[in-house]
């Protein structure tokens, strides 16, 4: 049983870049056989013996005619590249254009949770991570439904994403160093910050984290919460006992049965977890978070620079739409002849930003008409609006306070 | 060995496009993480291959737990499948098929979380006899401190005890031993009290029972579902051994004077077990391999914390599935080994 990726890889890098491996492979056949069957490659020397055979004037002529062939050469180079000018970014990404090939972009998200992602009454997904793969399919593929979401346990995570079996990852992980480096994969943007907090039932009386010394907490394995977790009771010299499960729904049934004292995630998590307890009201946060900020978003393979870009992008579109104040209900309105140069960006109007990522130009128009901009759709999944009712904080954009921020259009 | 060697090369091809190597150094990187349950010491900052020797370990205990209890509780209902007695017949019969055909994993699940977690939360614990407690965490026992420089007078004391019943039916002088053997057993109680310094009840304490020591229901659920899962394909074999032996010795037990009882324990279950060996080991590698499922009910066996945990903070697949595969290996290949001695040892000698 070997890991399903390592055998078959995905869209390779060589295919995609015009086959020069494929073509090359029978050249090489014929010098092995050639160097095989004893038969020496006299080519470099023959071309040495002409040379040698040459007047001096069959040799300036030879000179004159390269000298020719290098300007001629040159300047149709130059005409080329000026009549192609507008492609000199052409976008070259496997992950891009095989799900282009595929018309579907493959998509791991997590197997259920309020907040990030969960099928509703009627079967469909919904949640803040699922409306990123749709908005990264409406991007490239012109449509929201083109997407084939695969629900990811957090054990396997990883794998899949680097076996290639998805083309992202948008799984609230959070992002850290060793995921950056050790394990190869690239952060692109954060949809969500939050920090570890601990849910315990309002009975217990505890106000503050250390007085948890003793207790047990019901956690997601294969996760850095249980490295939180470690972390902090080795600085504080408390025991803080943690009871691995393989889903978060596992987790919560244990919590509530009593099993734990309590369940523990990023405070996004928590939020969906209390919400889906017999009594929510019987439930309380712990105020004081562990583990820093934890940043949650998309995370892509390496060696595609281009689809991660993309990624990014779709993500600060959504802000960008935010900050000009273009919403789903009056997206249409604005995408009509605009004056605003922003916003005449925005829509494709003016610009090739489309194009620059690899796909046309109405990207961004359509992903805030489809699924709205990020204020937007945090009220709808954990905001106040249709959500969790939880306080959008720390991601309110950075004008209001917040950590979202976003680079300019220029 | 073409198809091994092109998978091979492949993996290696594939993990250097991924920038990814293959070695074993992580092995002694910091965990940085909590095992709940453990045979041995354990501490955060151990490093990842104590915590594999951990999850090893409780690997073991489960397997070896379930394959005692599943060859008792099989040999019990295989027998019972052939009673007399309808009734007897019919609920060995009952509980065979039921077990046998449905999933393994579900009943595993159906033991954690629709019986043991109906059990009282800590504060209404049940206080059974003997100062243990029982409730949702699990089943509290006490613990005997043993005074120090006297662990030797222990052991003597629990050997002496496991030693009675051989010392019963053993002859000194022509003279049965008989009861004068319980004199053995009640020396060892009193060296062993002796050797006790005090015990240490189970309280409530905080957020927890302090003190004693627990059995966790992690631990109760996995092996409920593997014995009983297991045992219900004990029980066949054993009705098949017991079956496969030939009338005559019966008939023939039965001639001589002996009652059915006797006929079982002499005459059929000794020829009856060498048949059942062989079927017997591929049944006992099936529970050995079934313990990777309490992964499901967060028992830390092998697979949750070796695959589960140390594969994703490392980030190192290949490596830890092949840990995972060679230990598991080996743990079924010895497993085999000890049956085929086993085997040999009591086949019949034919000449």
């Amino acid at each position: 049983m070997l890991l399903p990726g390592i055998s078959s890889p995905p869209a390779p890098r060589v295919n995609h870049a015009g086959g020069a491996g494929l073509y090359a492979a029978p050249g090489i056949a014929l010098r092995w056989l050639t160097m095989l069957s004893g038969k020496p490659d006299d080519r470099p020397l023959r071309r040495q013996r002409d040379w040698l055979q040459m007047t001096h004037s069959e040799a300036d002529n030879m000179l004159r005619s390269c000298v020719r062939a290098v300007l001629v050469g040159g300047i149709c180079a130059g005409l080329l590249g000026w009549a192609g000018a507008p492609a000199r970014a052409e976008v070259n990404s496997p992950t891009l254009d095989a799900i282009k090939k595929r018309g579907e972009l493959i998509c791991g998200i997590d197997t259920g949770i309020p907040g990030y992602a969960f099928q509703d009454s009627s079967g469909e997904w919904q949640g803040l991570d699922v409306s990123y793969c749709r908005a990264i399919a409406d991007a490239v593929l012109g449509s929201p439904k083109k997407v084939k979401f695969i629900p990811l346990t957090a054990k396997v995570r990883f794998t899949v994403l680097k076996s290639g079996e998805i083309d992202v990852l948008i799984r609230d992980s959070e992002h850290s160093f060793k995921r950056n480096t050790d394990m190869g994969l690239e952060e692109p943007a954060v949809n969500f910050f939050t920090g570890q907090t601990f849910m315990v039932r309002k009975s217990l009386g505890v106000k503050h984290l250390k007085e948890l010394d003793g207790a047990t907490m019901c956690v997601e394995t294969g996760t850095t919460l249980e490295t939180n977790i470690a972390d902090y009771n080795r600085s504080n010299n408390i025991k803080i006992k943690t009871l691995l499960f393989e889903k978060p729904e596992e987790a919560f049934a244990a919590a509530e049965s009593g099993r734990c004292d309590g369940y523990t995630d990023d405070g996004g998590s928590v939020a969906a977890a209390r919400s889906t307890m017999k009594t929510p009201a019987d439930w309380m946060f712990i105020p004081e978070t562990i583990g820093g900020l934890q940043p949650l978003g998309p995370l892509t393979r390496q060696g595609d620079e281009a689809w991660t870009r993309l990624v990014k992008w779709v993500h600060y579109s959504m802000l960008e739409a935010e900050v000009l104040g273009i919403t789903k209900a009056n997206a249409a309105e604005k995408a009509k002849n605009p004056t605003d140069p922003d916003v005449r960006r925005f829509f494709g109007v003016e610009g090739d930003f489309g194009k620059l990522l690899g796909v046309d130009n109405g990207w961004a128009g359509r992903i805030v008409m489809d699924i709205g901009n990020y204020g937007e759709l945090y009220e709808a999944t954990f905001g106040s609006n249709g959500g969790l009712g939880l306080p959008r904080g720390m991601n309110n954009l950075f004008s209001n306070g917040g950590l979202q921020t976003l680079p300019t259009w220029h | 060995m073409a198809a091994a060697w092109y998978l091979a090369a492949n993996a290696a091809g594939n993990l250097a496009a991924r920038h990814m190597g293959l070695g074993f150094g992580f092995l002694g990187d910091t965990a940085n993480f909590d095992i709940p349950f453990k045979l041995i010491a354990w501490d955060d900052s151990n490093s990842y291959a104590r915590a594999l020797l951990v999850c090893t370990l409780n690997t073991l205990l489960v397997s070896l737990m379930s394959i005692i209890a599943a060859t008792l509780l099989g040999l019990l209902v295989g027998i019972m499948r052939l009673s007399a007695n309808w009734l007897v017949r019919n609920i060995a019969l009952v509980f065979i098929e039921l077990v046998r055909n449905t999933p393994q994993l579900v009943q595993i699940i159906f033991w954690y979380v629709a019986v043991l977690q109906t059990l009282p939360p800590i504060r209404q614990s049940i206080a059974l006899p003997g100062g243990l407690l029982l409730n949702i965490r699990g089943l509290y026992l006490p613990i005997l401190h043993i005074r120090d420089g006297s662990t030797a007078l222990t052991w003597l004391a629990v050997a002496l005890l496991l030693a009675t019943p051989l010392l019963w039916p053993a002859r000194v002088a022509g003279r049965r031993i008989g009861a004068w053997a319980l004199l053995s057993a009640a020396g060892a109680a009193v060296a062993f009290a002796a050797t006790v310094e005090d015990v240490e009840m189970p309280a409530l304490r905080g957020f927890n029972i302090g003190g004693g020591t627990q059995i966790p229901p992690e631990l109760v659920a996995l092996w409920a579902g593997l014995t009983i899962y297991g045992s219900a394909f004990i029980a066949e074999i054993v009705r098949a051994a017991i079956m496969a032996v030939p009338n005559g010795q019966r008939e023939a037990a039965l001639g001589l004077g002996l009652h059915p009882g006797q006929v079982l324990t002499h005459v059929v279950l000794p020829q009856a077990v060498r048949i059942m060996i062989p079927p017997m080991t591929s049944q006992y590698l099936n529970i050995i391999k079934g313990s990777s499922l309490g992964a499901a009910v967060a028992y830390p066996e092998l697979f949750q914390i070796f695959a589960g945990t140390v594969l994703n903070q490392s980030g190192r697949e290949l490596e830890t599935i092949l840990i995972l595969m060679a230990i598991f290996l080996t743990i079924s290949l010895l497993t085999s080994a000890f049956m085929n001695w086993y085997n040999r040892r009591v086949a019949l000698v034919e000449r």
